[in-house]
């Protein structure tokens, strides 16, 4: 590949978008794994696109109406069974404010 | 008690259980001990729910006896790892998510249980469906049961891989670039997608939410037949889902073809494929023109655009859907100092290879200065590959190509190199893009005894078309399952 389509500089504002910790061997791997897609994906500039609407939806057209109404139970205890922290019903995080 | 009870298809077990010559329970045991059997060498089940199932199994008993026995009824099922399933732990093959246990049904595992069906456990999968041959799992991967060397496909190789080894007696799966048709051709049984939106997607875990769709393994085009018909419906919890009228599919099997013009696209036979699979794929629409059936070629000239589309617009949507998983509500936590280094941390370590590559690309086609490039390109081109489909179906009924390029590959063949595993699932991805039916049904074999799948694809909602269509060509008897 002549043309580099992606830096090690870019690789890491996007792992800071995405929110993932990359150690350098995974940043320069992901660098030339993007590299060769962004190559491959390409290709669809061979198409003109001008005047084609992007697809915004698959199913049928609409969205369907429903009443606003509460058809659940409060169930926190079940909700929070999961938490990898808890502090009664709320998840506990690190401290936020200094 | 007859022996070999597994093997069975569901309509054959489902008639035997309303005459009460077997029970639910029996027929239970008989795939628990398939199960114990046959894991050690297929790895097909991330975890087995036999407790459960034996006592569901009990309650089909008590309902069958009772005269109260809707079609699945006391028939043992594998659920992808990728439903919620109230109770029993969900891990969608991820480390993020291997202690979560979902406090909730998906709505296809509530009507399921509303049938009566039994879950015999979860199966195993890509991580987060997100490959083609399920070794991104972090549980290890599927092995085919016909040939232990080889990959099962993916990413619901587990399903398949079950079904194929009659560990159960049907499945559930999600397809998202052909995840449920690649598995069920490299594993030799029917795998059917549904239209977009003609199954609720709720409570199943969202990887690129415009293409993923539910649906069956089934070890017959009736069995497939079957689960859809419960499967399919409104459900008020998916408001993408469609409210069109759920037709009896299994009546939709006429037995013939009679009049069905078959769409032959000639940009699906293509050089680098297997010849012997495209020879059976041949072969098999040689006995649907034998069974009153006629051919026609068409062109769907935007297939090889299809896979960039793909992953521009599937890796966009993962990268959103993904964001969930920050360590802070559910699943893995790495320890930090504070929440940024813990979101970052917990990823990077919850995350296989594979799934931090597919955000990681979703993430740059959505950024600032990328978006037009990359993100609203691919969706420009999905539109072009959709408008192929309807000008394809002005001059057929049905399309039929090869399900995959090659039969099941080798384990690791693929895994240093990503493109070339997106590759396999070059003639699958477009019918996800353009939200059709499809389906996977087994045709023939190769040199090496592995199964070729054919894929037949109708329009929109016109999945009784397809049913009706692979239930004559299994009936020609042209070709006998192994």
């Amino acid at each position: 590949m002549a043309e580099t389509k992606i830096t090690l500089e870019q690789v890491r504002h996007v792992a800071l978008l995405a929110r993932l910790r990359l150690s350098n061997d995974e940043e320069e791997s992901l660098r030339s794994d993007m590299d060769e897609m962004l190559a491959y994906v390409d290709k669809l500039n061979e198409l003109d696109t001008k005047d084609v609407a992007p697809t915004t939806q698959v199913g049928e057209a609409g969205m369907p109406m429903r009443e606003d109404e509460v058809t659940n139970q409060p169930a926190a205890d079940a909700m929070l069974a999961n938490a990898p922290s808890r502090d009664r019903n709320y998840f506990k995080v690190p401290k936020i404010i200094e | 008690m007859p022996s070999e009870l597994h093997k069975l298809t569901i309509a054959e077990a489902s008639a035997k259980l309303r005459k009460r010559e077997v029970s639910a329970l029996e027929l239970t045991r008989d795939c628990l001990e398939r199960i114990a059997a046959s894991e050690p060498k297929l790895n097909a089940f991330i975890t087995v729910c036999e407790k459960e199932a034996v006592e569901q199994a009990r309650q089909a008993d008590a309902r069958l006896a009772a005269g109260d026995a809707p079609a699945l009824c006391g028939i043992p099922l594998g659920i992808k790892d990728i439903y919620a399933t109230k109770g029993v732990r969900t891990t969608c093959a991820s480390r993020i998510l291997e202690n979560f246990v979902p406090p909730f049904d998906a709505t296809v595992i509530e009507r399921l249980r509303a049938e009566g069906a039994v879950f015999v456990g979860k199966t195993n999968m890509d991580e987060f469906a997100m490959g083609s041959s399920t070794e991104n799992s972090a549980f290890g991967p599927t092995l085919n049961p016909h040939d232990t060397e080889r990959v099962a496909g993916g990413s619901s190789g587990g399903s398949a891989a079950a079904v194929a080894a009659h560990e159960c007696l049907g499945a559930l799966g999600t397809d998202t670039g052909g995840s449920i048709r690649e598995p069920a051709s490299f594993c030799g049984v029917v795998g059917l997608k549904p239209t977009y939106s003609r199954v609720s997607r709720y409570g199943v875990v969202a990887y690129a939410s415009s293409l993923d769709q539910v649906g069956p393994f089934a070890k017959s085009v009736r069995d497939a037949a079957i689960i859809l018909r419960t499967l399919a419906g409104k459900d008020p919890r998916d408001s993408t889902c469609s409210a069109r009228a759920v037709p009896d599919y299994e009546r939709a099997l006429a037995g013939d073809a009679k009049g069905l013009r078959i769409g032959v696209p000639k940009e699906f036979f293509v050089e680098g494929m297997q010849p012997e699979v495209e020879k059976a794929v041949r072969a098999a629409l040689k006995s649907y023109e034998s069974i009153g059936a006629s051919t026609v070629e068409i062109s769907l000239p935007h297939t090889g655009y299809a896979i960039a589309a793909y992953y521009l617009v599937a890796t966009a949507e993962a990268s959103a859907n993904l964001a969930r998983y920050d360590g802070i509500r559910f699943g893995l936590r790495a320890s930090a100092e504070d929440n940024i280094a813990l979101n970052e941390i917990t990823r990077a370590e919850g995350f296989g290879a594979e799934v931090k590559r597919r955000i990681m690309l979703g993430t740059f086609a959505l950024s600032a200065g990328y978006y037009d490039a990359y993100y609203l390109k691919g969706q420009k081109v999905r539109t072009l590959i959709r408008n192929d489909f309807e000008r394809a179906f002005e001059k057929c009924d049905l399309i039929v190509t090869p399900v995959a390029p090659t039969t099941a590959f080798k384990l690791g063949e693929k895994m240093n190199d990503p493109l070339t595993m997106y590759l396999s699932d070059i003639f699958t991805i477009s019918v996800n893009l353009a939200g059709l039916p499809g389906m996977s049904i087994p045709c023939g074999y190769d040199s090496n005894h592995l199964p070729i799948g054919m894929q037949l694809i109708a329009p929109p909602f016109a999945e009784e078309t397809i049913l009706r269509a692979g239930d004559a060509f299994e009936r020609t008897g042209a070709f006998k399952s192994r």
